[in-house]
């Protein structure tokens, strides 16, 4: 069901586990829906993504979004981790199944909620990027059978 | 010509082994033998299907080869594949306290229940349009209840305890002038919880309800008798006895109005149309005889097995509830709660080390809710899903279930290490 690199990204995830004084944390999902991410950033003077690190609770597509989403911000700036999309995301991944695309969703969120956090906290403002909703859900909409 | 007899329909089965007498290279009763040819697997999901035994295979390999006549032509060449299917009838009548001509074969649990429900709506719609039935069901009865409600019924769904057994007042509370028919199960496929069916069909017949019981998980497992137990239509499942897949039967006590369900040719007594799964009804029936021949001693191993299992994995992991009654379960069940960790995680890890077993997360039910057996029994979200269904079989051996517990123990230690409530677990309560 899923790809190799989903696979690998979930059993060997990167960059788990936390930061302390981080620069920004970000934790979106909610238990209800069986996802939560929360990412922690370390971000030097230059606006430079020095270390990030994460924890998910959920199912091994959200795990392994998480563990990618991480890496790919990564020595990046502020501005250009913001260029990181679920989209981008997905397609690093090689592609999740259609049900388990809302677990992207969350990675994007959970990094714009830690960078919300670290802009908040330094009083600067991050091109683009808006307050986070901390609760992602989806609306099946019912077939009729 | 034994290979020729042999090799062609056992490659449609798709085992590969060449063979000259069945018995022997189907006997994989051992450890290690099962362990080669079957790539270190350790199948504790037997509540989702079981293993097709090699008895049943042996006789069901003639209804490919020799006798591959239609049951319906009228010449010789025929008799055989009638005669499986009435012996196979016979079987399961046998086994109920039933009549033969109460029995009539599907397609498996899902069109019985489907039958049993949509049918009695439709026969006795005219009496009323009130159903009961319970939260916990298999989708099967649910989703056929809610199809109905959309078409002008009334479905009372009953509420269960926290072990998931329906509640009797409740149950007598519900019933209306209305109520043509209560259907609950016998035994739920998630959590193993053997509801009270004696009491329900008393109660039924009190009212002069029809009472149908999907017996998919209790039928070969479990001794009944439909009419100690005041059952009016049951439903069964080949595959959850070590019978083929696809092939199922719904028993209907004589007198009901019974409408067919799947209208064409007629077989089974016009009530449902279409050529009989001749080579699939006959493996159905030997895996009938072996099960009910089995049964006590077959409960008694898997129990045994089963408790060895509970009790290692409630006092080993830590944050763990079983769910489901401690004894009052399916003889082969256990179903775990593991806190602050995700049941899909569990799974895929588990599969990588040969283990299958499943689990009512919302991302194994394909939306974004888990398991409505668990939300039944009072279980809050985030820990219905973390749950873990492990069903076994007499197969199993303890050696198995110790390595499974280590596994066990040690996936839930990293998933854990990497849960965000995990953290704030233990940061509250440091
Ligand atoms: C309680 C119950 N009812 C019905 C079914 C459906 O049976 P089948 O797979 O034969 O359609 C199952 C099996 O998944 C079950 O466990």
């Amino acid at each position: 069901m899923y790809t190799e690199k989903v696979m690998d990204h979930f059993q060997n995830p990167r960059n788990v586990g936390e930061i302390e004084n981080a620069s920004g944390t970000g934790t979106v999902g909610n238990a209800k829906c069986g996802d939560i991410m929360r990412i922690y950033l370390d971000i030097d003077k230059n606006q430079v993504i020095r270390d990030v690190k994460f924890k998910t609770f959920g199912c091994g597509a959200a795990v392994a979004t998480s563990s990618m989403a991480t890496e790919m911000v990564k020595g990046k700036t502020v501005q250009e981790a913001m260029e990181v999309t679920n989209k981008a995301v997905m397609e690093a991944l090689d592609g999740l199944p259609p049900v388990k695309v809302h677990c992207s969703l969350l990675a994007e969120e959970a990094i714009h909620a830690a960078l919300w956090d670290y802009a908040e906290k330094n009083g600067i403002t991050i091109e683009g990027l808006e307050k986070p909703k901390s609760d992602i859900s989806e609306h099946d909409e019912d077939e009729e059978y | 010509m034994v290979e020729r007899k042999y090799i062609i329909p056992i490659a449609m089965l798709g085992i590969y082994y060449i063979i000259e007498n069945v018995d022997e290279a189907f006997n994989f009763n051992t450890t290690e033998r099962r362990i080669t040819y079957m790539k270190q697997t350790i199948y504790l999901d037997n509540a989702a299907t079981t293993r097709t035994r090699p008895e049943v295979v042996e006789v069901m390999i003639p209804y490919f080869t020799e006798n591959y006549g239609n049951p319906s032509s009228v010449y010789e060449f025929s008799a055989p594949c009638k005669q499986a299917i009435a012996h196979t009838r016979e079987t399961i009548a046998k086994s109920l306290g039933a009549k033969t001509n109460e029995i009539y074969f599907t397609a498996g649990g899902t069109e019985s229940d489907n039958w049993a429900i949509k049918a009695t709506a439709e026969a006795y719609a005219s009496k009323g349009k009130h159903i009961i039935t319970s939260k916990i069901e298999h989708h099967a009865v649910l989703h056929t209840c809610e199809y109905l409600e959309k078409r002008g019924f009334e479905v009372t769904y009953l509420d269960v305890d926290e072990y998931g057994t329906v509640k009797l007042d409740e149950l007598k509370k519900a019933i209306r002038p209305d109520t043509i028919l209560i259907s609950i199960m016998f035994a739920n496929n998630e959590i193993g919880t053997v509801e009270p069916i004696k009491e329900i069909g008393k109660i039924a017949g009190a009212h002069g309800i029809l009472f149908h019981t999907d017996a998919v998980q209790a039928y070969g497992h479990i001794p009944i008798n439909v009419d100690e137990y005041g059952i009016d239509m049951l439903s069964s499942s080949s595959h959850k006895l070590n019978g083929p897949k696809g092939v199922g039967f719904l028993y209907i006590r004589t007198g009901l109005k019974t409408r067919s369900f799947v209208h064409g040719g007629a077989q089974e007594r016009k009530r449902r149309g279409g050529t009989e799964n001749v080579p699939g009804i006959a493996g159905y029936g030997k895996a009938v005889e072996i099960a009910m021949a089995s049964m006590e001693e077959r409960a008694k191993k898997e129990t045994e097995l089963r408790d060895y299992l509970i009790e290692r994995v409630i006092s080993e992991v830590p944050y763990t509830r079983l769910n489901g009654h401690r004894t009052n379960r399916l003889s082969n069940n256990a179903n775990f709660a593991f806190q602050f960790i995700e049941g899909e995680s569990l799974l895929i890890m588990l599969d990588s080390n040969g283990i299958c077993g499943s689990s009512g997360s919302a991302c194994t039910s394909g939306s974004l809710d888990p398991s409505h057996v668990l939300l039944a029994i009072g279980l809050p979200h985030e820990i219905a899903h973390g749950s873990l269904r492990l069903t076994l079989s007499e197969e199993n051996t303890k050696e198995e279930i110790d390595f499974v517990v280590e596994k066990i123990k040690e996936i839930v230690a990293r998933l854990r290490s990497m849960s965000p409530l995990y953290e704030d677990f233990m940061k509250q309560t440091r």
